[in-house]
């Protein structure tokens, strides 16, 4: 039955995140935009409410580290997880079912309502974590338990072309060894963990990289630097030198062979599910600014009638209603692409359109905020500079607006990388 | 008018002089070809206007208890992008109707202005035109269907959306009878839809040609005397204005926005014909009010209602878009990546591809959109927002993909051997048109 409302059941667990987000994030954000670097010590507490969310009654899990992960306690018989990547559920066709993925994106947007930057601050909800759900065996699920996981694979010559990475990994005995640079590798100085990529033989290309998970405290991968940032500021962004880190063989995830398929292509599905995350967290920033610009526009008499058409509104009411036209577009995409990983169907295509969407739409929107609400958009009384700001990167990390069109294009004209370049 | 004279001999007239002058030397003078242009256009737009006819007599009947209505849907509390097998099958077979008729005659009934007796056949076989009359008025709705629609209106605008216009301009009307009439509005009515001979022209008439037009503030007029109404004003667009039986016409009656039931042959309603850009096959024209008295009991539902029309109005027309875009994309797969220049197929250049992607990325999204919002009116919660977000993307974005689908052909996609100038034509028309069709 067609219905795209939020599922009830997510409105307890939708509730605590935007209350964490007015609560926790907002009273916070601009201390944490101006003190680029520094900890935010408040999110300790607040990880302990996350782990309490998680373990009652509620079932789902506010952040990253569920997206990829079956939620066993409601799960039907019959379904089993998928293999590499994936992490999806295997549904013989019959109902429909609303899962991690969807609440996942869902909370995400809510805490990003708050803030992006200490959304992704918040510990043991990395990408790395997602990486580690949809990647590791089990053996390695119960080893790395709920500690926290960066993740990193851009390198300073390999960007949106992550195939054409160059750190190595050359096995010795029992290790790897690891040697390279890594940089933007999000929240690399407060994990526990950094899911680092490399490459067995750089002969065999994509099919030979491989995540390796890497203790923070390995003394074989220092800490380079930290970055200065143009938003995202209370979220550090790592970059590493890799100089022979010798890392236990046990701890390359999932399939240690090289296979002409599945191996790198079915690592990067990971991004399939992941994505909608972060389609979701540019859904978050565009509502904040969304709801500050209407609250600030109605005070000067800007009111939209939804039942009237734009053309007879003033021009700053005709695109407050463009701008919730298209923010729902970029909602309605996200909110189909989780749906699709909680109901076993490939998603790729999807994932994509939803990232393309909301990236360029949150940039859009937030930019026209602070252009309607002028010199206050433009200040940092409020919030809306900051998150014109912040809104930039979420059409960039995770893949770009320009591979996420690369991906969908090549979907839909049935085009392969070589002949779509 | 500068001479009325000229006007008033007709259409007839004007067309011989066209004959005549066109080649006197005369014309050559600017002033004396001026003056002769003025007066034909005058006769062009007055030249057809005339009374609509009486088609066929609605005999009142009182009707009895209370008014059949759908019910309600109750929504599940769950995000779920499948339809039901009842939607699934009228999807498919809408479907099949797009593809078998209405494709392979959109071009021609463009041309012709005409929808072809075989194709509202067909349609009328389909029972396209009591898609939204409830069961318990011999119609097909089980319960509330504005997603049924949605999905239907979709694909009739996938096969032509001048067809579907043209089609589902009755439908709308059976519609919206069966959703605000009184029992004796329903008696009188809706029988001659549901019956053996359905009305095969009909339409709810919303739109007036004034820029800016509000829906919510038509200037056509109802004044209310004793038991009857006087009504006065223009409306614009209608589909099959010439040969309509039966009308659904909004007025600002007593200072409200309302609907009012008026039948073909009342004095001083009359016609003249208003093609447009596109929907062509819908043979658009326009209607003229002048003194038209109905009694007080042709008002048709409340103020309520009217917005309510308004909405679904809009909503349908952005599902068209959605038909009518996913035409256009379907089109241009096969054409970009078969379609060579310096040695390649198009759809090997980002800038096509992209192009074609974004294409895509918009149209779905605009999909989930109309289906959020036509799943809100059948679970009877507030949808003006989300109707007014799909209206948005419709006109925004639908009017770009005609544009860039048009575009990508290059100069294919501009001459008529292929359908995206069509496309394109009728794109424009979806974000923007009030009334005639609802969901």
């Amino acid at each position: 039955m067609i219905d795209l409302e939020v599922p009830h059941r997510l409105a307890p667990l939708l509730e605590q995140a935007r209350g964490m987000a007015e609560e926790v994030f907002r009273p916070i954000s601009r201390k944490y935009d101006l003190a680029e670097h520094e900890y935010p010590r408040e999110l300790d507490l607040l990880s302990a409410v996350i782990d309490g969310i998680s373990r009652s009654g509620v079932g789902e899990r506010a952040g990253a580290a569920a997206s990829t992960r079956a939620t066993p306690e409601d799960e039907p018989t019959g379904h089993k997880v998928q293999g590499v990547g994936s992490g999806r559920n295997e549904r013989p066709g019959g109902a429909t079912r609303n899962g991690a993925n969807l609440s996942s994106a869902l909370s995400i947007l809510e805490t990003c309502r708050g803030d992006v930057g200490l959304t992704l601050s918040i510990p043991r909800q990395g990408l790395g974590n997602a990486a580690i759900a949809a990647v590791a065996n089990e053996e390695q699920k119960a080893r790395y338990g709920n500690r926290w996981a960066a993740m990193a694979i851009t390198e300073p010559d390999a960007g949106s072309d992550s195939g054409a990475i160059q750190t190595t990994a050359t096995r010795d005995g029992d290790d790897y060894v690891l040697n390279g640079e890594k940089i933007y590798v999000t929240a690399g100085e407060r994990a526990e963990l950094v899911v680092v990529w490399a490459t067995l033989d750089r002969s065999l290309g994509k099919q030979a990289i491989k995540p390796f998970v890497v203790e923070r405290s390995n003394p074989g991968m220092k800490l380079v630097r930290l970055e200065h940032k143009l938003g995202i500021r209370s979220s550090d962004t790592a970059a590493f030198h890799l100089d022979n880190c010798r890392v236990p063989a046990r701890d390359l995830l999932g399939d240690p062979e090289i296979r002409i398929e599945g191996g790198f292509g079915g690592a990067m599905q990971t991004f399939d599910n992941t994505r909608p995350l972060v389609a979701a967290m540019a859904c978050g920033l565009a509502r904040g600014c969304l709801d500050t610009a209407t609250e600030l526009l109605a005070a000067e008499g800007v009111v939209v009638h939804w039942d009237r058409p734009a053309q007879v509104h003033s021009a700053a009411a005709a695109r407050l209603i463009q701008m919730e036209a298209d923010y729902e577009a970029a909602l309605l995409l996200t909110m189909r692409a989780a749906w699709m990983a909680d109901n076993g169907r490939p998603n790729s295509m999807e994932a994509s359109m939803a990232k393309a969407k909301a990236g360029r739409t949150c940039v859009q929107i937030a930019l026209s905020c602070v252009e309607l609400c002028g010199a206050t958009g433009y200040g940092e009384r409020e919030l809306l500079e900051k998150w014109a700001r912040d809104s930039k990167i979420l059409d960039i990390f995770e893949g770009t607006q320009q591979i996420q069109l690369l991906i969908v294009a090549r979907r839909l004209l049935g085009l392969s990388s070589s002949e779509l370049k | 008018m500068a001479s009325p004279s000229l006007a008033a001999r007709g259409q007839r007239l004007g067309l011989r002089a066209i004959a005549k002058l066109g080649g006197l030397s005369a014309m050559a003078d600017p002033r004396v070809r001026a003056t002769v242009e003025r007066l034909l256009a005058g006769a062009a737009h007055q030249g057809f206007r005339a009374q609509l006819v009486a088609g066929r007599a609605f005999a009142p009947k009182p009707g009895s208890g209370a008014a059949v209505r759908t019910e309600p849907v109750r929504p599940r509390g769950l995000f779920d992008l499948t339809p039901t097998e009842d939607q699934a099958m009228l999807q498919a077979a809408a479907k099949e109707l797009a593809d078998e008729v209405l494709r392979p005659a959109g071009a021609q009934a463009d041309t012709g202005r005409a929808v072809p007796a075989t194709v509202r056949a067909a349609a009328a076989e389909m029972g396209l035109h009591v898609l939204g009359v409830p069961v318990g008025l011999d119609g097909i709705a089980e319960e509330a269907s504005a997603v049924a629609s949605c999905l239907v209106v979709e694909e009739l605008a996938r096969g032509d959306l001048g067809l579907a216009v043209g089609l589902l301009a009755p439908a709308a009307v059976a519609t919206v009878l069966a959703a605000y009439g009184s029992p004796g509005q329903q008696a009188t009515y809706l029988p001659h839809f549901t019956g053996e001979a359905p009305v095969p022209v009909a339409a709810l008439v919303l739109q007036e040609p004034q820029p800016l037009f509000d829906a919510l503030a038509p200037r056509t007029t109802g004044r209310v005397t004793g038991d009857r109404i006087v009504l006065n004003g223009t409306k614009a667009l209608v589909p099959g204005a010439d040969s309509a039986e039966l009308l659904v016409v909004s007025a600002l009656v007593d200072g409200e926005p309302r609907l009012v039931i008026i039948e073909a042959g009342v004095d001083g309603l009359s016609h003249e014909d208003d093609p447009a850009m596109g929907i062509r096959a819908a043979r658009t024209g326009r209607l003229i009010l002048e003194d038209v008295t109905v009694a007080r009991s042709a008002l048709l539902g409340t103020t309520q209602d009217h917005a309510d029309v308004v909405r679904r109005a809009r909503l349908a027309w952005s599902a068209a878009a959605v038909g009518v875009a996913q035409a256009a994309l379907d089109q241009l797969v096969p054409y970009t990546t078969t379609r060579k220049a310096f040695g390649e197929p198009i759809a090997h250049r980002q800038a096509v591809a992209f192009a074609v992607a974004d294409i895509a990325i918009e149209l779905e999204a605009l999909r989930l959109v109309v289906w959020k919002a036509a799943a809100r009116l059948d679970a009877g919660t507030d949808a003006a927002d989300l109707v007014a977000k799909a209206r948005a993307l419709a006109a925004t974005h639908g009017a770009m993909i005609g544009s860039q689908a048009v575009q990508l052909l290059g100069g294919h996609g501009f001459v008529k051997d292929w359908d995206n100038e069509r496309w394109y034509r009728d794109l424009r028309g979806a974000g923007l048109l009030e009334g005639v069709l609802v969901v």
